[in-house]
């Protein structure tokens, strides 16, 4: 992105590899004869610089040069996942029995903390298992395998040494192989049993003749691309790497720098505090007045002793251990794994949502079985020299537009197809498969089984299975002819284990017997393509009593075809507001319907398909990734989605590596799955991968330390300090400010962390720029003794005032060089420096109902330097935890531009008010340890004929599709509102596409790209029959409150009534029958009115209620960056009575029974005196206990004799054992586990003063200053026949 | 004597007014990069062009032209009602880089940026006859 300008030089390093690469292949080989000492020197020839490595941002900041360095990066660290996937490694859990250096070079394999909940245990008894049909299956490689070898030894070896090395052996890696690398190893292992059961099945007999086929021809081509082996063999390592650099023309500007850095950096180390000039320019003369240097409180001196001066060094440059060599070792045998052209990992998880949802097998079928599906053979072939040269002037063109990529199916298609057997068999029947159906794709994914029904393989799977089931087939492994999915005809879903992200499914048998009072939604639910009469069924509003179903309600699913819907994204990630397309503008003007996305693009997922390739087949016009919904016109060209350009197969995609045949791209997994991830190549980079860094900027003011937020802060770091996303190459530092700045120093090697002062705030510099980022593993101990002394060191401080501008700035400044994450803690309005803010709420004003002022941001500093930062690919969060009045409105700038998250606390103190406390300990620990992205942008998509028309969300909208987004976390969302520019008439469906495009924190550049198609319609009433109403709501919600910053409050809050009335009179004018007297809407349509006015007493729309305008700005913020689930339980809370739960509907999460209470309306005429209700806000529980409740429920669950007896601050339930109390927690407990921020919980007793917090979720009922729900009903209505 | 320098200043103008117009081409997959610098390079000519028509109609006022000062008093009012409420800002300037991407505003400052262009051009030749005139009749 906006890297230092000219930064990225694609083409330069680009075009090195071949030569690189040959060099080093050729150089290779002793290596693979005498590995043991070869290996020992490789990491003492490198050790210097190595070290630079570690040393500071130079690297990553510097110029084109570096760019180099990037790609390998990604493509070493796929080799070094190796060792898991690969038969003979059963050292099992390298990363951890390895010291710290070795632990960098597998950083980006699958080590535990990568693996989800699996075990090291686990993962050797999967090696084992998984090792059966590679080691038959390798054999026939054997040549080809020990050819690979060298490099990946080579690899190996030097990435113990992490930075410039591993530059070396990237090239070799990248030309050589071309690959792809084994295991993504996204989530966990169970994930890709399947596949390892397939693998299994059909180990030695089918894989051999694919293996023979292929050897030879991959072999052939491979080969030459390369420069045949120098006669160099015999070189010794050293001179390799002495070679390495010599000839690489990049690592001659690149080298030197490093070892200045590296002296500098133990000059550093010698005399930290003081100025080093040379530098950086940030760095000012010595300004000696201002910089104090202090020491933490500890007993010794200002100044370290030397002896640890050397910080880099002992650690990684350390000969390798035994573990060590002996991976290495190991690699000569496992290497040509590493030809595998891309992999799949599954988890259970997603899997058992389309179990729930498709009845699918149960996962636990596949429980047992090997882990790793395969590093399959990688037929090399034909594109071998492709992406990198090809992609460079591409890219120094755009070289704003990381997306853009190579062009990747312009460059491979002209190579021959291989011979091979299935090329034959498959092959064969393909025109009659596709020949005829361009327009939908359907019809192909139908008609593929009568075909392949020829060869005996395929007996089985119908079409249907989207997943890889599929791919079993060619193997005959003797499915039976039913489809796998009904094979174990849905079992209760219990045995579903866990799968979190669609637990609703999994309740769906139960409650479908009840289902004739349903929702629309869940009507919908029903896969039929046949039209859906009820989402159609007219309800008459004001006479339905019970409007809310009694179970979740859950988005419709778009009108297709089965074959689509069930490879159509899930609506957790992608919702449409109409599953309905209509044709042309004119028709949704008159349905009076927002038109919009929203969408979770960054959502945990618990299985994901992960795709390695040499090229990423995208449309050459339109760049459109290729997904499930475009249509293979025959075997070589495709046909894209949304902008209908034909675009030619190439050569790599027709080999299927999944079932190792050839010629059936419409089975490749990005042609089988809706959501997919894939590693990109450097061709996605302007510059090599950035570490995760992470700095924390506190405000320690008087104010700060009497709410005590510190030691909450310090705590959950110190606990999950090793938690942190990230990998060897992780920063981090820390920064506090009051009237000053107060940096620290952690370089390692300093006997304790040292304070260094800035007072000069109004010129702020760093004092020193390459000892306040520091890498995590190497200083941890110091980190951990700032972190325990923290909390105490400012205790006595009388300083009130708060300089978060200039702190901002500091940050901003030290942030720079690599991008990363700034989390800020204030506690107060900033009172000094630039940036500083009045108070503007009059309090007297705060239940006016006229109007509200000051939503808009006071200043634009903030927003400044929101837009810097995020240039510099730098996110700052916002935690705000103050008792006043802080203008939340100005400072939420920060984080909305910067693509950061934000956190309230108001009226926050650890001790006088804990469960807020407890709230912050509580999403720190998520804060800290959810996933990351760095460095992202996202795109979206759609076809033609519609574009996108505003965006919602915390980003920097960089150009009219492309969102800038420094962080991206898996709680952000996002919405579009979209416009039909051209009539859609001749197209039945439509597709939107987003690419999230980042790096992860391991370093790794990968793009998520998720494919959502509707279909198109031309009538009103079928408009109608697809709204989906939380889509629209949430849309609604994100609309109303850019209207109330750039207009008014009124004004939003008369737009909202408007978005009710205008498609409620629309549809009794146009679609019903019915007489306008009543109020009718269609049955898709009835929650509306609800869900609206539900918005109308939210926080941040409400008025006549005392609201702070902090509350209501964050209220918006919320609305604005919350992902649909959650912002629809903070718009219409569940409420659920909880006395009284039986095991009828139960459904069972592990082994839990887990009770299933209807929804109740939110309205106090639901709440009776004998009951104990649980209200689900999203990010709090509330329990009210009635005045008359059961004495049994109260004794055998809150553990209290009586009602009088339970206390009235209670914030957790007694674990009893009682069967009411376990059912009582099992239930919370599900609850919280389908969330991310874990919500806290609120004992409400009735008639205690904390009832109006509840009281005030009670939608549905009057308050002083809102209309109930009938009322407003009956207000609608009478706008309607105005 | 004031006509050719208007003239020189009006072709100016005419070439501000163009990268904003460029830029505004909705072509979401070519020269994202050139097409976000003309939008920065737009954000600092806003006020310059406000700034030169001001000093026109200054011009004119006092060269008593009361028929061209009467023409450009609607633009001169627009100009100062839109730079009256404008987004919060502490520097100069107008459009607001967060927003500016959002459809809406785009094709509003879009259409803004013809009619402004199809103002000037015709003021040009007004003034240009308006030159020659006085010219021949001198």
């Amino acid at each position: 992105m906006s890297a230092p300008a000219g930064s990225p030089h694609p083409a330069a390093g680009a075009r090195m590899p071949p030569k690189l690469g040959g060099a080093a292949s050729g150089l290779a080989p002793p290596q693979q004869n005498g590995p043991a000492p070869s290996q020992m020197q490789v990491p003492s020839g490198y050790g210097l610089p190595h070290q630079n490595y570690m040393a500071p941002s130079g690297h990553y900041s510097q110029g084109p040069g570096k760019m180099t360095s990037l790609p390998l990066d990604n493509q070493c660290d796929n080799y070094y996942s190796r060792p898991y996937t690969v038969p003979t490694q059963n050292v099992g859990t390298p990363s951890s029995a390895n010291q710290p250096g070795a632990q960098q070079m597998y950083g980006r394999g699958p080590p535990a903390s990568h693996m989800g909940g699996s075990t090291p245990g686990s993962i050797q008894g999967a090696l084992a298992s998984a090792s059966h049909p590679y080691t038959s299956a390798s054999q026939p490689y054997s040549s080809f395998g020990n050819r690979y070898s060298s490099p990946a030894t080579y690899s190996a070896s030097s990435s113990a040494s992490q930075g410039y090395p591993s530059t070396c052996s990237h090239y070799p890696v990248s030309t050589v192989s071309n690959v792809v690398y084994p295991n993504v190893s996204y989530p966990s292992l169970p994930a890709s049993e399947p596949y390892g059961q397939m693998f299994t099945s059909q180990s030695a007999p089918s894989a051999r003749p694919v293996n023979d086929s292929y050897s030879g021809p991959s072999t052939a081509v491979t080969y030459p691309s390369r420069p045949p082996p120098p006669p160099s063999q015999h070189h010794h390592q050293q001179q390799q790497s002495h070679s390495g650099y010599s000839s690489v023309p990049w690592s001659a500007p690149g080298l030197p720098p490093a070892q200045d850095n590296l002296i500098r950096n133990q000059m550093g180390s010698l005399a930290p505090a003081n100025n080093r000039p040379s530098n950086n320019e940030n760095v000012q003369p010595p300004k000696s007045s201002s910089i104090v240097s202090t020491v933490l409180p500890g007993p010794s001196s200002t100044r370290m002793p030397p002896a640890p001066s050397h910080p880099v060094g002992p650690l990684p440059s350390a000969p390798p251990t035994p573990e060590q060599m002996q991976t290495k070792v190991r690699f000569p045998g496992p290497s040509h794994a590493g030809c595998g052209k891309w992999r799949l990992n599954r988890d259970p998880g997603l899997w058992g949502t389309c179990i729930g949802r498709m009845r699918e097998r149960p996962p636990e079928k596949f429980a047992i079985k090997g882990m790793q599906y395969g590093d399959y053979v990688n037929n090399q072939a034909s594109s071998t020299p492709t992406p990198l040269s090809s992609a460079s002037d591409d890219e120094e063109e755009e070289d704003e537009d990381e997306e853009a990529g190579v062009d990747s199916s312009s460059t491979t298609s002209s190579a021959s197809p291989l011979p091979n057997s299935y090329d034959a068999l498959e092959g064969g029947s393909y025109p009659d498969m596709h020949s005829s159906s361009a327009s939908s794709p359907a019809p192909d994914r139908a008609s593929e089984p009568n075909s392949t029904l020829a060869q005996a393989l395929s007996a089985a799977p119908a079409p249907t299975a989207p997943h890889p089931t599929k791919v079993a087939k060619p193997f005959g492994y003797g499915y039976p002819t039913l489809q796998p999915a009904y094979q174990n005809a849905a079992p209760p879903p219990s045995s579903g284990g866990g799968h979190p992200s669609g637990p609703g499914y999994s309740g769906y048998p139960q409650h479908y017997p009840g289902v004739n009072q349903l929702s629309s939604g869940l009507g919908g639910l029903s896969l039929q393509s046949s039209p859906q009469p009820e989402s159609l069924r007219p309800v008459n509003l004001t006479q339905e009593k019970n409007i809310l179903p009694p179970t979740p309600i859950w988005a419709p699913i778009p009108n297709l075809s089965a074959e689509l819907s069930k490879l159509n994204c899930s609506p957790d990630s992608f919702r449409c507001t109409l599953t309905n397309i209509p044709q042309t503008q004119a028709l949704l003007n008159k349905a009076k319907l927002p038109l919009g996305l929203l969408l979770h693009p960054f959502r945990d997922l618990t299985q994901l398909p992960v795709i390695t390739s040499n090229t990423i087949v995208r449309c050459r016009s339109c760049r459109t990734y290729i997904n499930p919904f475009v249509s293979f016109i025959d075997q070589r060209r495709w046909k894209c989605n949304l902008c209908y350009r034909v675009n030619d197969v190439p050569e790599e995609f027709l080999y299927n590596p999944l079932t190792r045949s050839y010629g059936e791209p419409h089975k490749r997994p990005e042609v089988q799955n809706s959501t997919v991830e894939f590693i990109a190549s450097s061709d996605y980079m302007l510059r090599p991968p950035q570490p995760a860094v992470y700095l924390f900027v506190l405000d320690v003011s008087h104010n700060a330390v009497e709410a005590g937020y510190l030691s909450v802060l310090c705590q959950s770091l110190l606990d999950n300090l090793d938690k942190l996303p990230g990998d060897s190459r992780t920063r981090i530092g820390f920064m506090t400010f009051d009237s000053t700045i107060h940096f620290y120093n952690l370089q390692e090697g300093l006997s304790q962390p040292q304070m260094l002062i800035v007072s000069d705030i109004d010129d702020v510099f760093l004092p020193t720029p390459d000892s306040l980022l520091v890498n995590l593993h190497e200083s941890k101990e110091l980190i951990k003794d700032l972190l325990n002394a923290l909390p105490n060191m400012f205790i006595n401080t009388r300083e009130t005032h708060s300089a978060l501008g200039p702190a901002l700035q500091a940050a901003f400044k030290l942030m720079s060089p690599t991008g990363g994450r700034v989390s800020v803690f204030q506690t107060q309005l900033p009172s000094l420096g630039a940036g500083l803010l009045q108070s503007r709420e009059d309090p007297n004003q705060r239940s006016s109902t006229k109007v509200v002022h000051h939503l808009g941001p006071a200043t634009d500093f903030y927003k400044k330097l929101a837009l810097d930062c995020s240039g510099q690919q730098t996110a700052v969060d916002l935690f705000l935890l103050s008792s006043q009045y802080s203008d939340l409105a100005s400072l939420a700038c920060m984080s909305k531009y910067s693509a950061g998250c934000i956190f309230y606390y108001p009226s926050f103190h650890s001790t006088h008010n804990p469960s807020q406390a407890e709230k912050l300990q509580k999403d720190l620990k998520r804060y800290l340890t959810r996933k990351i992205g760095f460095e992202a942008v996202m795109r979206i998509r759609c076809t033609k004929g519609l574009s996108m028309h505003t965006f919602h969300g915390n980003f920097f909208v960089r150009s009219t599709d492309l969102l800038s987004l420094a962080n991206i976390n898996p709680d952000a969302g996002f919405a579009v509102q979209l416009l039909i520019e051209e009539s859609l008439t001749d197209t039945s469906l439509v597709c939107f596409q987003t690419a999230l495009l980042y790096t992860s924190s391991k370093g790794e550049r990968r793009i998520r790209v998720h494919t959502l198609c509707l279909p198109v319609v031309s009538s009103l009433a079928d408009v109608y029959a697809g709204v989906d109403v939380q889509a629209a709501i949430c849309l609604l919600a994100n609309m109303a409150v850019d209207r109330s910053v750039s207009s008014s409050l009124s004004d939003a809050r008369d737009a909202l009534v408007n978005a009710v009335v205008d498609p409620l009179s629309a549809y009794s004018s146009v679609v019903s029958s019915v007489p306008r007297s009543t109020l009718t809407a269609p049955s898709s349509l009835k929650l509306l009115p609800l869900y609206v006015l539900a918005l109308l007493k939210q926080k941040a729309f409400r008025t006549g209620t005392s609201t702070r305008l902090d509350d209501r700005v964050y209220a918006m913020c919320q609305m604005k960056s919350q992902p649909l689930v959650h912002l629809m339980k903070m718009i219409h809370p569940n409420l659920y009575r909880i006395d009284r739960l039986t095991d009828e509907g139960a459904i069972h999460v592990n082994d839990r029974v887990v009770p299933q209470p209807s929804l109740q309306k939110l309205s106090a005429e639901k709440l009776t005196r004998e009951g104990a209700f649980l209200m689900d806000c999203g990010s709090v529980f509330y329990i009210w206990i009635g005045k008359g409740c059961d004495n049994n429920f109260i004794e055998n669950v809150l553990g209290y004799p009586d009602f009088a007896a339970v206390p009235p601050k209670m914030t957790h339930l007694p674990e009893l054992d009682t069967l009411s109390s376990e059912r009582t927690r099992s239930f919370i407990t599900w609850l919280r586990d389908n969330r991310p921020l874990s919500p806290v919980l609120h004992m409400v007793k009735d008639e205690s003063p904390a009832k109006t917090e509840f009281f005030q979720h009670l939608i549905e009922d009057r308050t002083e200053a809102a209309f109930s729900y009938y009322e407003f009903l009956i207000h609608i209505q009478q706008q309607i026949c105005k | 004597m004031k006509k050719p320098r208007i003239i020189a200043f009006d072709e100016l103008k005419t070439d501000y007014k163009n990268p904003i117009d460029q830029c505004n081409t909705l072509n979401p997959t070519v020269e994202k990069l050139k097409k976000i610098k003309r939008v920065k390079i737009a954000l600092k000519l806003v006020l310059p062009e406000y700034l030169i028509h001001a000093f026109f109609c200054v011009m004119f006022l006092c060269a008593a032209e009361w028929l061209t000062l009467g023409l450009n008093m609607p633009l001169l009012a627009y100009h100062i009602w839109r730079y009256m409420s404008r987004p919060v800002m502490s520097g100069p300037g107008l459009y607001d880089p967060t927003t500016i991407m959002n459809a809406d505003i785009l094709a509003y400052c879009q259409k803004e940026g013809w009619c402004k262009l199809a103002f000037y051009l015709l003021a040009f030749f007004y003034y240009l006859y308006g030159m020659i005139y006085v010219l021949v009749s001198s």
